[in-house]
């Protein structure tokens, strides 16, 4: 097993999120805006979505040498196991469940008389003796058999669920916010089986100009855009809460001296921070390539790199607000409180300010998350993003951009990295919402 | 007043000197001049000789901070630090990389990027404040009970609201590079209405000023109509409203007489922060258009590695941005008398 850098942040992620979860377990306060996140139907489904995600992104996290592998490449799980989408590249374009390449070719026949048309591509439908009219049927009773798969193994599911406990089954079945969650559990389960099955046997989004699957190039991407999201702000969250609380807390100079540092990152445009910064990586790296011996290490050092300048442009905000809310608390009663009864400041800070500033650095957490994952999108589009090897959903759109041109267009690449950004998106816009509505005091009540 | 403005501009110096430092850190000390010059040479096969020369041509050939071989004060003139940054202060931004003057660049492009970007504020505002508007609106429809106007919500009306949002919240998931690409295509290809792309001198702009301005409007409507729809609410739930709706104002008189002026300040504020940065243009707006204003320029400059001019560039932006904070500050001065500058 092979530890890449960006995999050993994701997992630390997880570790303190795991350590938090069980520090937080019992505490009413955070009971209370839990339970409600858990009512709200949207909330939820949107959080199964999310966990979907999750999910694929950290089976691409595992990174190992295959023992059998003759080229020494570094695959992760997920490539693993879709080694056959990752070896059944094309030629060029084809559309999706297409049989035959987009593009016309000059092809040797059988008898040895050359022709002028479609050839059939290598491995998309491959196994069809007459594509003209046998696909239809075949992509329908594969996509039904792969559907049935999924759905049969979710049925089992809930009847294991029954048979084991049949009063909690009955207090779920009565629920109707878990009904939408095993409703969309049941789909994203059967949908995923089916598109598994079928990829198995056609490009189920086409494939791109070199040939490769586009479906694989998406699913791919999905790792890509949550390290964006997570590690960026795993990285700039302990600057923004050291920083923010002290300016706050101490004021004098510390607070000036924090404040001219943002107001200084602030004041230069973020896109040009980035941009230099990814300049001055490219500059670097470009002068100590022993470094970065394969690619896959060189795209990943470049990922983090960008996480990390991100982090470092966007604490700024974070920090502002919490600034002012620390002004606002260090008044209060119960820290004037503290201190006269000579609590030290430290313990001051650590124990009344920093727990009552934590549901506003939750809700930016959230909040940022989504919009990581667009400016992602647009920075690879300007060339500052991840590195053009690597599988991301802006690499995917700066791709596809030049072809809208062509006709017939190639609209499957754009589709995909459309539909698959999207759903992360959206889905994390609506737990965004729903988070912010439980845990900001100002909103409860609200709505 | 005049007080207050001398100070922060003052004030201001301290912060542009951070950037400069910032940016000369970034720029000279984090890579020497020696691996630009490599950098920009090609990788390979480059001489000594080649990399004194490239650096010769472009004033790198001088010690980054002191320079110990020149007399008086030359020491500190002499060197990259004083040469490169102190001449930003003056607005003298030198020679690009490819030997083009960069003061005249941004003059002569600054004009296209503020044709595009201001259009697109504007009526984005305009459109955003009626689409926040028309929901504060039906989230509020009273009805009449008895005489007494009861804050009920009517059925229709919350109904329209929550589509609103939710069409609020899915408009907000979409990238941006979706709604270029896709304005590109229908509007430009398939309904061949306006070019695609394109920039031309004078009136005969507009036709192709119309797409993406039409395009960073709808863009920005999710985020934007959600955003004032709180401020609104905000506004709505506070006592004068109450006070208003007691005395017998209907509903849109009470939202366009009294809410809408109070919910302007923040909004108005807003907007003036921003004022001073459209200069800069907007990136991919400008390269998918083929607008040959600042936003294009800066990504020109990145991909062909121009550090000159990105220099030029981020200097300019903070200038911008402290002209913007510095009016905000006296805007709000105009625009609510509470505020006094002190």
């Amino acid at each position: 097993m092979i530890i890449l850098w960006t995999d050993a942040l994701i997992y630390l992620l997880i570790a303190v999120m795991l350590a938090l979860g069980l520090y937080l377990r019992g505490k009413e306060h955070i009971q209370r805006p839990l339970q409600q996140i858990g009512c709200n139907k949207i909330g939820m489904v949107s959080l199964v979505v999310l966990l979907f995600f999750v999910l694929i992104g950290l089976l691409d996290s595992v990174h190992f040498k295959p023992a059998d592998d003759k080229q020494n490449e570094i695959v992760s799980l997920l490539d693993y196991w879709a080694t056959p989408l990752r070896e059944h590249g094309e030629k060029t374009y084809s559309a999706p469940f297409a049989t035959t390449l987009y593009s016309k070719e000059m092809m040797m026949l059988e008898d040895g008389s050359m022709q002028w048309g479609y050839p059939r591509l290598e491995f998309g439908g491959r196994h069809l003796t007459n594509p003209e009219t046998e696909t239809i049927p075949d992509i329908l009773q594969k996509a039904l058999y792969g559907w049935a798969q999924g759905a049969s193994l979710i049925v089992f599911f809930i009847f294991l669920m029954w048979t084991l406990s049949a009063e909690r089954y009955q207090r779920l079945t009565g629920n109707s916010t878990a009904k939408a969650v095993l409703a969309v559990v049941f789909v994203i389960v059967s949908c995923s089986y089916a598109l598994i099955y079928l990829s198995g046997y056609y490009h189920v989004f086409g494939t791109d100009k070199v040939g490769e699957d586009v479906f694989y190039q998406a699913v791919k991407s999905i790792r890509t855009g949550l390290v964006i999201g997570t590690l960026t702000t795993l990285i700039m969250l302990p600057m923004a809460i050291i920083f923010g609380i002290l300016a706050g807390f101490f004021r004098g100079w510390v607070d000036d001296i924090i404040q001219y540092i943002y107001t200084t990152l602030n004041s230069i445009p973020g896109v040009l921070l980035i941009a230099a910064s990814i300049l001055m990586v490219q500059v670097y790296m470009a002068n100590h390539e022993a470094d970065f011996t394969s690619v896959i290490v060189r795209a990943d050092m470049r990922l983090l790199f960008l996480c990390m300048i991100l982090g470092v442009t966007s604490w700024t905000g974070l920090c502002r607000l919490l600034r002012a809310e620390t002004l606002k608390l260090r008044e209060m009663e119960y820290v004037q409180a503290a201190s006269a009864l000579g609590v030290k400041q430290g313990a001051i800070l650590l124990r009344h300010i920093l727990p009552n500033v934590m549901h506003i650095v939750l809700i930016s957490v959230v909040l940022d998350f989504s919009s990581l994952v667009l400016a992602e999108a647009v920075l690879s589009y300007i060339n500052i993003g991840v590195d053009p090897t690597s599988y991301s959903w802006g690499n995917m759109i700066n791709g596809a951009r030049l072809e809208m041109a062509r006709e017939p267009i190639v609209w499957w690449s754009l589709t995909a990295a459309f539909v698959f950004m999207f759903a992360l998106v959206l889905a994390a816009n609506l737990f965004a919402d729903v988070v912010q509505d439980a845990f900001d005091p100002r909103r409860s009540g609200n709505e | 007043m005049t007080q207050y403005i001398i100070r922060r501009l003052l004030y201001s110096l301290p912060l542009l000197m951070g950037v400069n430092i910032l940016t000369f850190v970034l720029f000279f000390v984090v890579n020497s001049p020696d691996d630009m010059a490599r950098m920009q040479l090609g990788q390979k096969h480059v001489t000594e000789q080649a990399i004194a020369n490239w650096k010769q041509q472009h004033g790198y050939d001088v010690p980054l901070l002191w320079n110990n071989g020149a007399q008086g004060e030359k020491k500190i003139t002499d060197t990259i630090f004083y040469q490169k940054s102190v001449g930003l202060f003056l607005f003298r931004f030198g020679v690009s990389e490819s030997g083009r003057n960069i003061g005249a660049d941004i003059k002569e492009r600054a004009w296209p990027s503020l044709a595009v970007a201001l259009p697109t504020l504007m009526v984005g505002l305009l459109v955003n404040i009626c689409s926040a508007l028309m929901m504060v609106l039906f989230r509020n429809s009273y009805v009449a009970k008895d005489g007494v106007y009861a804050a009920s919500r009517s059925g229709s009306g919350a109904a329209l609201e929550h589509a609103g949002i939710v069409l609020c919240v899915i408009l907000m998931s979409i990238s941006s590079l979706f709604y270029i690409i896709g304005g590109q295509f229908v509007i430009g290809k398939v309904l061949r209405l306006v070019p695609i792309s394109g920039y031309d001198d004078g009136m005969a702009a507009i036709k192709f000023l119309v797409l993406p301005v039409l395009i960073g409007v709808f863009s920005g409507i999710g985020s934007g109509a959600r955003w004032y729809r709180t401020l609104f609410l905000e506004e709505v739930g506070k006592d004068y409203v109450r006070t208003a709706r007691a005395k017998g104002l209907s509903e849109t008189q009470t939202l366009f007489r009294h809410v809408l002026p109070n919910a302007m300040i923040p909004i108005l504020t807003g907007v003036v922060v921003v004022l001073p940065q459209l200069f800069m243009g907007s990136l991919i707006m400008e390269s998918f258009f083929s607008i040959p204003g600042l936003g294009s320029y800066t990504i020109d400059a990145i991909n062909s590695q121009d550090f000159a001019t990105v220099r030029a560039m981020v200097f300019l932006g903070s200038v911008l941005y402290m002209i913007g904070l510095l009016l905000t500050d006296i805007s709000y001065t105009l625009v609510d008398p509470r505020v006094r500058l002190s």
